[in-house]
C-alpha cells in the first residue's frame, strides 16, 4: 500500500494552469441532489418552489417512478403568483400546510429555491420562518436554493446540508463528523471500520434522519465523503469544527489514506491502524486487479459534470493505471481537492467551468478511450465512436470505500468490456 | 400555485425542442440556465437520438443578471449560426429568461443574421409541452412560407391530372408515440390509393420542405396536437384541406382512406370493397373473431393518454376488441372537447386533469382489468397490479422499440392486438385461476404463465387502501370476507364497493353470504 502521507513527485498536477472555460454548460442544476437526498433523509419532504420545468428536470434525471407520492414535489408558479407576490406566499402557505397534513411522517420541510424563485425574489427563507412559527416542533421547516443561477448538479447537496448547520446544537464533545450523503451500507461499512480503530462518536451528515442532527463545536474533527460540500465544511469550520485533510475514499489507496488520516487525528496507534486496513486494503486490492489489467494505459477524459472528476481521475490514474487526459469541473473548490490535487498525474489537462462546443472540439483531438459525461452527451459520443460512461452513475452508485473500490472500477470497465463483446 | 409531483408535460420550450430534434438543418438558441440542458437527456436517453438536440443554451448564471444577460444571446447566436450553420434560426426563452425580459427572439431579429430568425413566446407560467410544439411549429411554416402566401380569395389552382396527388404528412416529432414507423405506415397507405407523399414535417424536414408545403394538395393531421395550428392556417391562408380523422384501428384506417380519397379525387371503394374481415390486410379482424378471443369480451379497460390516441383507442377498444369502456381521459386540455364527446358516446365521465394523483385514484375507482396510457399510467396500474399497455407519450425508453411498431394503419392495428392482449392472462388460463383459487401455486400473485415477474412486486400504494363505498362501516361477517377473497383481486375492490353499497342503501347490518351474492344478482356485470 502506498503511504499518501509523503509528498508527491515533482511536477505534479495542481500548481499548474487551469483551463478556464465560460460559454454553455451541459450540467444539471442544483436541485438534482433531491434525488438522492430524500432517499437518504427518510423524514424529509423536499418542496421545489419554482416551474414546470424544475418538476419536468427531477423527474427526468431521477428516470423511475417507483413511488406514487414521493418526497420531494414542486409548486409550479403560475401567471397570478408572478402577478402578485403577497399571493405567492399565501399560496405557498397553503401548499405546504396541505401537503404536511396528508404525509404526518414529514418531520423535516425542506423548501428549495430555484431559478425563478431566485429571480423574483420570493423570499424563502421568510417563508421558513412563517411556516415554522406554526408548525414547530411538530415539523422543521428549513430553506436552500438548488438554482440552476447559483448551483451546479451536486451543489445542491452542499446548500442543503449547510442549511442544517445553524440548527446543530452547541458540542465541545470530541468526535468525528463524516460529511457527505453516502450509501447506507457504506455508512455501514465505514462505522464498523472507525469502531475497529478505536475512533468513538463518529456522526455523519447528512444523518438518516433529517431532524437528527449531530452537535458541533470546537471538539468536531471533519472528515469528508464528497467533495462537493465545501459551503458546508466552511460553516462547520465556522462553529469551530477542524478539517482533516485527506484524499476521499475512492479505490484501495483512497479509502486507505482517508482512514488513516482519521486514526492520526485520533492518535491510533500505527499498528492497529495496520492491523485494520491491511486485510480491508488487501481485498479491495484483489477486486481491483482484473480491472487494472483491462484498464492499463487507456486514456480518459472527464468532462465538468459532478465535482468527482478530479478524486476519481487520480484513482483511476494510480489505482488502475490509466491516463487522464483532460480533467473537467464545474469549478474548482481547492480547499476541496487540496489533497487530490497533488495526486494527480503531471501532464493532466484540467478545466474549471465549460464551454460544450470547444470542449467537444478538444475532445475530437483528444480521442480518449473512455469519457466520462453526462447523459445528454453520451449517446452522440457513443455514435461517433467513442466509449462513454455517465458520470450521473458515479454519483447514484455506491463506490466509496473498501467494498466498493471493485464496483467503482467496474463503472470504468464495463463500456470498454461491452465493446469488446460485441460484434455489430 | 399548483403542487405537482410527476407531470406529463413538460415545459412549453420542450415542445419546442421537440420540433427542432426531429428537423435537419434547424437551430434553437435558448435563453436559459444551465440546468435546463438536463432536456437534451430527454432525446438521446429516451429515444436513442445519435445526435445532441440543435440547442445552443445561453446557461446564464447569477452574476450575469446585475448585468447584461442580453449579451450572452447575442454571443449565443452568432456562435451557434456561425458553428452549424442553419438554414433557419430559433430563439425562444425558458421560464427564468421570461422573468428577466430580454426580449431574447427581438434582440436575434435584429442582429441581420444570414438565416431567417424565428422568435418564439411560448409562455412559461400558462402553457405547456405540447402546445408549445404546436406554437413552435406554426410559428416555423408561417415565416418560412411568409412570401409564398397567395392573397386573399386567390383560387387555388387545380391539380392537373397527369400529375399524383400530393400530401403533406403533419405533426410527427422526437418524442412523440412512435411516429417515426407511423410516418412509414400512413405513407403506405396513400401509396395503395396512388396519393404521394409531398413533404413530412417535422420528423426529418429542413426548412426547405417546409417551403415546398403548398406544392400538395392537401394535408394530412396525423398529431393534432402538434398539428392541427399549422394545418388550419395552411387551409386558411392556402386554401389546402387537411385530414380529420386518425388512422388508429382497422375502422379508422378504413374511414381515413375514404377521406384521404376524397381530398385526392381518386375512388377509395375497390380499396376498401377489398377490405372485408377475414380479407382485411390487417390480421385484427380475424384475430378479434377468432374463437381464441371470446375470453376479451367485455374487458374493462381504463384509457388517459394524450387526446388523439385517448379517443382513437377508445374506438378501437369497444369496436375491435369487444372490450368495455371503463374510464376514457386526457391531460391534454387543448383536446379536451374531443374526449368529452367520446366519453359520451361510451357512457363515461370523461377525465380531464394532469394531476397524477387524480388519475390513479380514478384508476383504483374504476377497477378496470386493462389499463392503456402513457408510461405514467404504467406506473399507476404496476402498482394497482392491474395489466397496462402504452399508447401514448409521455413515453419512456421502452416505449421506443427497436422492431417496426407502427400504431397508425393496418399494420398499426395489428400491433394494438399484440400489444394489448399480451399483458393480459390467456383465456383458458384464466378461468383455470378462477377455479382453482385456493391452488398454492395460483392465488392472487400469479401472474400470466407467459409473463415472468409475480404481481407481488406490485405492492399496493399506502395511500390508496381499497376504498369503502360508504361512510357507514358495515362490517363483514367472516364467511361473507373469505368469500370477497375468492373473487379475482382486479375486481373484488368494485365487488366490496358494490357490496357496501347495495347493504348501506337497504340498511343491512351486517354483510353475510347472502348479501354478497344479492349484490352481485343486483348490480350483474
Amino acid at each position: 500500500m502506498t503511504d499518501l502521507s509523503v509528498p508527491p513527485a515533482a511536477g505534479a498536477c495542481g500548481e499548474g494552469a487551469v483551463l478556464r472555460e465560460r460559454g454553455q454548460r451541459e450540467v444539471f442544476c442544483g436541485l438534482t441532489g433531491i434525488v438522492w437526498l430524500h432517499r437518504k433523509m427518510q423524514d424529509a419532504f423536499f418542496l421545489v418552489v419554482g416551474s414546470r420545468t424544475c418538476a419536468h428536470l427531477i423527474q427526468s434525471a431521477a428516470g423511475v417512478m417507483i413511488f406514487a407520492e414521493p418526497r420531494f414535489g414542486t409548486a409550479i408558479l403560475t401567471d397570478r403568483d408572478l402577478a402578485g407576490l403577497a399571493d405567492a406566499n399565501d399560496e405557498l402557505d397553503r401548499i405546504c400546510l396541505s401537503l404536511l397534513e396528508r404525509r404526518p411522517d414529514i418531520g423535516t420541510l425542506f423548501l428549495v429555491g430555484s431559478c425563478p424563485s431566485e429571480v423574483i425574489k420570493l423570499d424563502l427563507a421568510k417563508a421558513a420562518e412563517r411556516l415554522n412559527a406554526r408548525l414547530f416542533p411538530r415539523v422543521r421547516v428549513l430553506n436552500y436554493s438548488g438554482s440552476g443561477i447559483e448551483t451546479t448538479f451536486t451543489q445542491g447537496e452542499d446548500n442543503a446540508l449547510k442549511a442544517l448547520v445553524p440548527l446543530m446544537a452547541e458540542s465541545t464533545a470530541r468526535q468525528l463528523l463524516v460529511v457527505g450523503c453516502v450509501a447506507d451500507i457504506v455508512e455501514d461499512q465505514l462505522a464498523r471500520s472507525f469502531e475497529a480503530l478505536g475512533i468513538g462518536s463518529v456522526r455523519f451528515l447528512p444523518a438518516r434522519r433529517a431532524a437528527d442532527l449531530p452537535g458541533v463545536g470546537p471538539g468536531t474533527r471533519l472528515l469528508l465523503a464528497q467533495p462537493f460540500n465545501g459551503e458546508t465544511v466552511r460553516a462547520l469550520c465556522a462553529r469551530g469544527a477542524e478539517l482533516i485533510e485527506a484524499p476521499y475514499p475512492f479505490g484501495a489507496e483512497g479509502t486507505a489514506a482517508w482512514l488513516g488520516a482519521a486514526a492520526r487525528a485520533w492518535g491510533v496507534a500505527q499498528d492497529r491502524l495496520h492491523a485494520v486496513v491491511e486485510p480491508l486494503a488487501a481485498r479491495a486490492q484483489r477486486a481491483l486487479a482484473p480491472h487494472r489489467e483491462r484498464l492499463q494505459g487507456r486514456r480518459v477524459s472527464f468532462l465538468p459534470d459532478s465535482q468527482l472528476e478530479i478524486p476519481l481521475a487520480r484513482f483511476v490514474a494510480r489505482e488502475l493505471g490509466m491516463v487522464p487526459v483532460e480533467v473537467g469541473t464545474p469549478y474548482l473548490d481547492r480547499q476541496m481537492v487540496a489533497a487530490e490535487l497533488p495526486l494527480l498525474p503531471a501532464g493532466v489537462r484540467l478545466s474549471e467551468g465549460q464551454d460544450v462546443e470547444r470542449q467537444l472540439d478538444r475532445l475530437a483531438v483528444d480521442r480518449p478511450d473512455l469519457t466520462v459525461c453526462g447523459l445528454g452527451l453520451a449517446n452522440p459520443l457513443e455514435a461517433r465512436g467513442y466509449a462513454t460512461k455517465w458520470s450521473i452513475e458515479l454519483v447514484f452508485t455506491p463506490i466509496h470505500g473498501f467494498e466498493q473500490a471493485g464496483d467503482l472500477a467496474e463503472i470504468f470497465a464495463r463500456p470498454l468490456q461491452r465493446r469488446a463483446r460485441l460484434a455489430v | 400555485m399548483q403542487l405537482t409531483l410527476w407531470t406529463y408535460e413538460g415545459p412549453p420550450h420542450v415542445g419546442a425542442m421537440r420540433v427542432a430534434a426531429s428537423m435537419r438543418e434547424v437551430h434553437y438558441v435558448l435563453h436559459a440556465p444551465q440546468g435546463d440542458t438536463y432536456a437534451d437527456l430527454l432525446f438521446t436517453m429516451i429515444e436513442r437520438d445519435h445526435r445532441r438536440p440543435p440547442v445552443t443554451y445561453t446557461t446564464f448564471q447569477a452574476r450575469d443578471l446585475g448585468g447584461d444577460t442580453a449579451s450572452l444571446v447575442i454571443r449565443a447566436a452568432r456562435d451557434a449560426v456561425q458553428r452549424f450553420q442553419p438554414k433557419a434560426l430559433l430563439v425562444g426563452e425558458s421560464c427564468t429568461a421570461e422573468l428577466i425580459q430580454d426580449q431574447a427572439g427581438t434582440l436575434v431579429r435584429g442582429m441581420d443574421l444570414p438565416v431567417p430568425v424565428v422568435p418564439l413566446e411560448l409562455p412559461a407560467y400558462s402553457k405547456k409541452e405540447n402546445w408549445g410544439a404546436s406554437e413552435t411549429l406554426y410559428q416555423l411554416v408561417r415565416t418560412l412560407l411568409a412570401e409564398q402566401v397567395p392573397a386573399p380569395g386567390a383560387p387555388r389552382p387545380a391539380r392537373p391530372p397527369s400529375r399524383a396527388p400530393r400530401a403533406n404528412l403533419l405533426g410527427p416529432t422526437a418524442l412523440g408515440f412512435r411516429c417515426r414507423d407511423d410516418v412509414t405506415e400512413v405513407t403506405r397507405l396513400l401509396a395503395l390509393l396512388g396519393v404521394e407523399v409531398n413533404a413530412v414535417l417535422p420528423l426529418g424536414a429542413s426548412p426547405d420542405d417546409v417551403r415546398r408545403l403548398p406544392e400538395a394538395d392537401f394535408n394530412v393531421d396525423l398529431y393534432p396536437e402538434v398539428s392541427r395550428a399549422t394545418a388550419s392556417w395552411l387551409q386558411r391562408c392556402f386554401g389546402m384541406p387537411f385530414t380529420r380523422t386518425v388512422p388508429m384501428g382497422v375502422g379508422a384506417t378504413r374511414d381515413f382512406l375514404a377521406e384521404v380519397a376524397g381530398l385526392a379525387g381518386v375512388d377509395a371503394a375497390p380499396l376498401l370493397a377489398g377490405e372485408q374481415s377475414g380479407a382485411s390486410r390487417s390480421r385484427l379482424p380475424w384475430y378479434s373473431r377468432s374463437v381464441d378471443s371470446t375470453y376479451l369480451t367485455g374487458k374493462r379497460v381504463f384509457i388517459f393518454a394524450d387526446a388523439t390516441h385517448a379517443v382513437a383507442a377508445a374506438r378501437v377498444a369497444t369496436e375491435e376488441m369487444g372490450f368495455t369502456v371503463a374510464g376514457l381521459g386526457t391531460y391534454s386540455r387543448e383536446f379536451a372537447r374531443e374526449v368529452r364527446e367520446a366519453a359520451a358516446r361510451y357512457g363515461v365521465e370523461p377525465l380531464v386533469t394532469d394531476d397524477y394523483l387524480e388519475v390513479e385514484k380514478a384508476i383504483a375507482a374504476a377497477s378496470p382489468e386493462l389499463v392503456l396510457g402513457s408510461q405514467m399510467e404504467r406506473h399507476i396500474a404496476k402498482r394497482l397490479g392491474v395489466p397496462c399497455a402504452v399508447i401514448s407519450s409521455p413515453i419512456h425508453v421502452q416505449d421506443v422499440p427497436a422492431r417496426y411498431s407502427p400504431v397508425y394503419g393496418f399494420e398499426g392495428a395489428n400491433v394494438l392486438f399484440d400489444s394489448w392482449v399480451h399483458p393480459l392472462m390467456m383465456g383458458l388460463e384464466e378461468h383455470l385461476l378462477q377455479m382453482f383459487r385456493g391452488d398454492f401455486e395460483f392465488g392472487d400473485e400469479a401472474a400470466p404463465s407467459h409473463l415472468g415477474a409475480p404481481r407481488a412486486a406490485a405492492a399496493p400504494s399506502p395511500v390508496l387502501p381499497e376504498p369503502s363505498a360508504t361512510d357507514a362501516n358495515i362490517p363483514w361477517s367472516a364467511d361473507a370476507e373469505k368469500e370477497l377473497r375468492k373473487i379475482p383481486f382486479f375486481v373484488r375492490g368494485k365487488a366490496r364497493r358494490n357490496t357496501e353499497r347495495f347493504a348501506h342503501e337497504r340498511g343491512v347490518g351486517t354483510i353475510t353470504l347472502e348479501t354478497l351474492y344479492d349484490a352481485k344478482a343486483h348490480f350483474g356485470r
